[in-house]
This record gives C-alpha cells, structure tokens and sequence, in this order.
C-alpha cells in the first residue's frame, strides 16, 4: 500500500500537468490551480449531490477515504467489510439521500449475495472498485479476485465501466454518476491498475 | 448456555410493547420472522422496507436511512441470525452513534426458517454483550415481563443509537401476507417518504 502510494505521488506532477491542459481547454474554471484527478471526482460527486461515503480503507482511495472524513457536509462511513456498503447505500436510497461505495476488488467478493437487494429492488447504486490482479500487478494472490471481478459484478447485474487512463477518469465517473442515480442502475466504475500503477513486489 | 438466558416471552405479544406507535418510525425489517413482525406492527403500512433474502443487511441499511433522515426514528428489527451474519454491523454502527437510530434484535436462539437450527445465541452468545462491546451508546435485555418497560425506554434514546436484545421462544408470530416485490416496495416507501 505504501508503496502504491509513492506512486501515486511520483505521478501526481504528469496529472496535474494533464489536469491544467483540460481546464485551460474547458470553460468551467477560472482558477489556475491545478488538480488532481482524485480531487476533481470528489468535487464531481459532491456535485452530483453524493452526502454518504461508504468506505473499506485503501491506498488507491485515499484522498476520497480522507477528503470525504474533513468534509463536514458529507457522512464517511468506515466500513469492517464491503457487505454492509450495500445496506448503507440502499438505506440512503431509501432515504433519499445519494450515497458510494469506496472499494477495491477483492471486496468486491464480499458484497456479491447483497447486491440481490440492489438488482431485485432496482436500486440506483454507484461504486467506485480500485483494482488489483489487473494491469501489471506482481502479487500472484491478487488475481483470483481482481480477474473475476467484473464477471461477478456483471453477473450480479452491475454495469462495469473501466477507467485506464488519467484522461478517463472525470467523464467515466460522470457517465456512471448519470446512469446510476439518474437512470437507476447500478454502476461500478473500475479503476484500473494502469491508472493507478500497480505495487510492485 | 448460559443459565440466565430465558427464551420465553411471545414476540407478537411483547415487540408491540417495546416499539409503541408503530407510525413513528420507518421501519427497515430482516428477513423470516422479523419481516413478518414489522409486516404486522406496520399493517403493511409504507414506513416499512422489509427484507426477503440479502440475509445481513437490515442493520445497515437502517443506518443509512438514518443518515439520510436525520429528523425520522429509524428502528432495525433483525432477528438473531441475521445479526449474528453481519456483527460488524454493530462497530460501524457505534462509531458513527446516530441519535435517531435503533436496532431490536428478535432472539429465538434458532434459525426459525431454514428447519429451527440452534443458533449461536442459543447456545450462549450474548448479542446485547457484543452490541456493548462495539460500544453501542445504549443497551438493554428483555428476557421477562418486568424488563419490557425499561426496553421500551431504551428504544426511545434519542441521544445515541439503542440496541435491545429481545429474547423469545420460538412461537413464530402469525402468518401475514406481505409484499415480496423489493422494487414495488422501494418505490412505495420513497414515495410515502419523501413526496
């Protein structure tokens, strides 16, 4: 994880510079600062009105995990396992309040009788799964579930809809934002090791 | 077991006690037994969403629907094996403590619809021990007549969520038809909600 991190930050700089070359092109900003994918989808999300961040921690979401904590107007929730992300996501819905799911693949296997509620009972549902077993991992442990990931998503009726490049991220997650809460579905957007470089061991 | 544990009391007869006027909450129900006993405090009525499968997860989705109605009292009734799938649930639920949330737990010692399989719980796991171990702000048993007024007290916090642990025997509550099409329901709960 720590090391996932480093990379993170090792690559922060090339975002950013991709980030400022978007927003110079875009008419939405007036600020010169740049940003990184990770703080546009939060704005993003809270954009779109998401108050409730259910979260089981992980490197790949970390600013999320920890922006949404500092944020006074949201709720994070700290989860002990990715299962009771889909009861607090549909109690939210229920409540009419937008809720996400903050994951990464392997919890995804932890959720899967759960998401029965979401497909019977049609529940809008968004997740954000950072991946692992996926583009260039080195830990063999990971691939069981990193590669069934999407299978089992699917099969449980979720739209999976991968991210690869910095360049996907914003217009992935605005996509899944949209057929999610506001066509009903449930959406799982894929954060792949290519975009997030993978640990290396 | 342990020796104090008395599976007794009748849950048609007592969970009515302990809730009140079913019309001042929203109701998220387990499935099996607790989903046939919220079906018949709430008449069928639309604060109810009640669980047929997705055994697990009534505890929490009473905690995001009290999150995300902060002034409405949100009570979770679950039975024991349901709980005992997702105890987690407890310690997710304490650390964030929502004031306007409780949770009673319907505890037969069994697993009532798989063929009444002793459960965990009957044979010596004390839910109400591990809800104040996850340090759920307000606890209480009721296992007798003579508790059920202090239970009823504890469902009412409304500083802190609350857990009461109601330990029956395992006469099931009358059969009550219910509406098993989750999106109907979904559907009608929002609408009675929030329009």
């Amino acid at each position: 994880m720590v090391q996932c991190l480093g990379e993170l930050q090792a690559l922060k700089p090339a975002i950013s510079q991709k980030v400022s070359y978007l927003e110079g092109k875009g008419d939405k900003s007036m600020s010169t600062t740049t940003k990184t994918w990770q703080e546009e989808v939060y704005e993003l999300l809270r954009k779109h009105d998401v108050e409730i961040f259910g979260y089981v921690p992980d490197a790949g979401h970390k600013y999320l995990i920890n922006t949404s904590i500092a944020d006074p107007a949201v709720h994070a929730v700290s989860l002990t396992t990715e299962e009771e992300g889909i009861g607090l996501c549909t109690g939210a819905h229920l409540g009419g309040k937008r809720a996400v799911l903050l994951m990464q693949s392997s919890g995804v296997g932890n959720t899967i009788n759960l998401l029965s509620l979401v497909k019977l009972g049609h529940f809008p549902f968004l997740t954000l799964v950072t991946m692992r077993g996926n583009f260039g991992e080195g830990n063999p442990w990971q691939f069981p579930m990193g590669q069934a990931t999407q299978a089992v998503l699917e099969a449980m009726g979720v739209i999976c809809l991968p991210a690869w490049t910095e360049e996907d991220v914003l217009p992935v997650v605005e996509a899944a934002l949209t057929m999610s809460f506001k066509s009903g579905n449930a959406v799982a957007v894929l954060l792949t090791q290519r975009l997030l470089g993978a640990k290396e061991f | 077991m342990k020796r104090d544990f008395k599976f007794e009391l009748d849950r048609s007869e007592v969970l009515p006690l302990l809730v009140g006027n079913p019309k001042d909450y929203l109701f998220i129900g387990g499935l099996g037994g607790t989903a046939r006993d919220t079906t018949r405090l709430t008449d069928g009525g639309d604060n109810l969403y009640a669980l047929g499968g997705a055994m697990g997860a009534a505890a929490m989705m009473g905690l995001g629907l009290a999150l995300a109605q902060p002034n409405r009292k949100v009570l979770v009734v679950t039975g024991d094996g349901e709980l005992l799938m997702n105890l987690g649930a407890l310690a997710t639920i304490s650390v964030l403590n929502p004031p306007n949330l409780s949770i009673i737990c319907v505890d037969n010692g069994h697993y009532g619809e798989t063929g009444y399989q002793t459960s965990h719980t009957g044979r010596g796991v004390d839910l109400e021990e591990i809800a104040k171990g996850a340090g759920i702000m307000h606890t209480a048993t009721v296992q007798s007549k003579d508790q059920i007024e202090n239970g009823a007290k504890v469902v009412l916090k409304d500083d802190g969520t609350s857990f009461v642990l109601l330990r029956v025997s395992t006469k099931e509550s009358a059969p009550r038809k219910r509406n098993l099409d989750a999106t109907a329901c979904r559907i009608a709960f929002r609408n009675a909600l929030l329009s």
